[in-house]
């Protein structure tokens, strides 16, 4: 271990001279799990003012604090209602084991929200236990057929994702089970890399013809989001709207993957916080704020940030990698498991190799039958209902009835960064920088 | 639906008086008890044209089609007297499409299961992605085609552009004409003959007349990408 003397180079600190070690031996990049590791501006750099003279708050357990949210009725008969801003992201079977998705559905169903299938596919066990299950439309169409798309309670059309925005996905051939490979029309035990760009259509224009064909399948019914990674959040979101989106689910780069580069998920997309502003900008320009919903994902962890995404124009947020965690993953009574497979809890991210010890983002039976979906379904909405509460909290405390009452002007920024990016003032100030 | 009208044999939806919504309603309701039938008069490139059917009718579209025509086709048999644009029979799960003319971009795109038939010639990305769908070409298919292709016969009567078959899984490819260049991974196989008894069966289907199995040659993957190996990083 470092003792003084033994002074360790800020530029090749330990991980970097490891990373550089294990790319001379493999002589290929890292590929993990999880989100960008890396410290980036986030939610927690602003705080909420709460109520003083000029403004008065709401009693914390007397007085409404409503939370719900209609999602999709622009254009869709039946869009999805929402008791709670916050759903499941997608997260498909074959990086998660059929249990860990049922347990999602169970969660999400419990406290009255969505879920959301993945790369490869609607499985019996997440339609059957979701109430409202939105079905994701991507480049590989692994899965995708008309039966599925109508059992669907919304389409979620995937363009990029906050770990990978202009990549494709990826599920080595350890997690390429015979189901997995099934569902997928692929030889088992093959490296999966699917496509970055949809085989049937290019750029925006085309887009709104495809959304059509999708309307036109689903008989105009079905709410139809549209999911980009958060890069240039302004014109995606104005290209979204024009394409014919019912809502814009934006996920910034703090997103979670199952399996890519670590040079990807570290070093491509702005963060979260950056993309929110331009994306509600976009809408407002277009007069669709509220008309067309947008989703925030990427590093959503507590009430906080719940009510924070919300306050700074988003209509709801979605969650991948905490929702895993509430399920079990990464649990400390897991801690000997992860060290044999040379981790720790806590730090695992290998979610691509399929050996998780807590059965959840594994093909492998023997380690999917140790993942109660009961019990991870019950811990997941023990884990919603708990960030409700705490947004519900904040809320009240700035004097709103509702969560989406919550405006910019409840917040200010601590650091430079997070001022700017968010647009609130710095802390004690009235200055914005670059307002 | 004042613009439904019944011919001698089908029944006629005339899009220059009745709106598209209306046609794919009616072929999506259509049931056991509904006609078998349809013809579709004045498509005039309609998009999404008979998208979504999931009966054992025939539809027959007098003229050109936009994109999707046919798209995610279940069991029906959906006849273009025309062209057809972008993503024809995206997602096919089964059934047949036959387009008289010529095809845009990414045909068959994705197909799961039925019969892409095309009496003209196919443009870029012919078969990406497919999953099982047979696709026959008269013609000619433009770059990129079967790209991704993981399974089902693509069969090419002409000539095939660049990058043919780049990153195939375990469709079969098969071209009469010259092939401009092979993609990733994809190599020359031998013609045995239960390929030959292949290509004649998929001629066959499509009724694509006179063209002789003898002269196909197949295509396929040499599966030295399946799983990542350093040595073969120059190959992506």
């Amino acid at each position: 271990m470092a003792r003084p003397g033994l002074r360790e180079s800020a530029l090749f600190d330990r991980n970097a001279i490891h990373e550089i070690q294990r790319a001379a031996r493999e002589g290929i990049y890292d590929i993990r799990g999880f989100g960008a590791k890396r410290p980036v501006p986030h939610f927690d750099d602003l705080l909420f003012l709460g109520a003083s003279m000029s403004r008065y708050p709401l009693e914390g357990y007397r007085e409404r604090c409503d939370t719900d949210v209609t999602v999709g009725a622009r254009h869709a008969a039946k869009p999805l209602h929402l008791d709670i801003p916050i759903t499941i992201a997608g997260m498909s079977f074959g990086a998660l084991s059929a249990p860990a998705k049922e347990a999602l559905g169970r969660g999400a169903s419990e406290v009255g929200t969505s879920t959301t299938t993945g790369d490869g596919g609607m499985t019996p066990e997440e339609r059957e236990h979701s109430r409202m299950l939105v079905y994701q439309l991507l480049p590989s169409r692994y899965g995708m057929n008309p039966d599925d798309l109508r059992k669907a309670d919304a389409i979620e059309v995937v363009v990029g994702q906050g770990a990978k925005p202009g990549g494709g996905g990826m599920l080595l051939g350890q997690k390429i089970s015979d189901r997995v490979a099934e569902m997928r029309d692929l030889p088992k035990g093959i490296d999966q890399r699917s496509a970055c760009r949809h085989p049937d259509w290019t750029g925006p224009d085309d887009l709104e013809i495809k959304i059509h064909e999708l309307r036109e399948i689903t008989d105009w019914v079905k709410p139809i989001f549209i999911k980009v990674g958060a890069t240039r959040p302004y014109f995606d979101v104005a290209l979204a709207v024009k394409a014919g989106a019912d809502a814009v689910v934006l996920d910034g780069m703090q997103g979670g993957t199952a399996a890519t580069q670590e040079v990807f998920i570290e070093h491509v997309g702005i963060p979260t916080l950056a993309a929110i502003r331009p994306a509600v900008d976009a809408l407002q320009d277009l007069d669709v704020h509220r008309q067309v919903q947008l989703i925030v994902s990427g590093g959503i962890r507590s009430g906080a940030d719940v009510a924070k995404a919300l306050a700074l124009g988003a209509d709801a947020v979605s969650i991948g990698v905490a929702a895993l965690i509430a399920l079990g993953d990464n649990a400390p009574e897991l801690d000997a498991d992860y060290a044999e497979i040379g981790s720790a809890a806590g730090f695992y991210d290998d979610w691509h190799e399929g050996r998780d010890p807590s059965g959840i983002s594994t093909q492998d039976d023997e380690l999917a039958a140790r993942f109660d979906p009961e019990l991870g379904g019950r811990r997941l909405a023990n884990y919603l209902r708990t960030m409700v509460l705490e947004a519900q909290t904040l809320a009240r405390a700035c004097g709103k009835s509702h969560l989406h009452n919550l405006e910019p002007e409840d917040l200010v920024a601590l650091t430079l960064e997070a001022s700017a990016m968010a647009r609130v003032p710095l802390a004690g100030t009235s200055w914005v920088p670059g307002a | 639906m004042s613009a439904l009208g019944s011919g001698l044999d089908a029944q006629e939806i005339d899009l220059a008086v009745t709106p598209l919504r209306e046609l794919n309603a009616a072929l999506h309701a259509v049931g056991e008890d509904g006609p078998r039938h349809w013809r579709v008069l004045n498509p005039r490139g309609a998009h999404a044209l008979a998208a979504g059917i999931d009966a054992p009718i025939e539809v027959d579209v007098e003229g050109h089609a936009g994109y999707y025509c046919a798209g995610m086709n279940k069991l029906a048999t959906v006849r273009v007297h025309g062209n057809v644009g972008v993503g024809l029979a995206e997602n096919i799960m089964s059934g047949t499409v036959v387009v008289d003319g010529s095809a845009s971009q990414s045909a068959g795109a994705t197909g799961h299961g039925g019969l892409v038939s095309i009496r003209g010639d196919a443009s870029a990305r012919c078969g990406i992605s497919m999953k099982g769908v047979d696709i026959v070409v008269r013609g000619s298919v433009g770059h990129m085609s079967a790209f991704m292709a993981q399974k089902g016969r693509l069969v090419v009567c002409g000539d095939a552009g660049e990058a043919l078959g780049d990153s195939i899984y375990e469709a079969r490819l098969y071209v009469r004409g010259a092939v401009a260049g092979l993609g990733a991974d994809c190599i020359e196989k031998e013609m045995r003959e239960e390929h030959l008894r292949e290509v004649a069966e998929l001629l066959a289907r499509a009724q694509a007349d006179g063209c002789d199995p003898a002269e196909f040659r197949r295509y396929g993957s040499a599966r030295r990408l399946y799983n990542f190996h350093v040595d073969n990083a120059g190959s992506y």
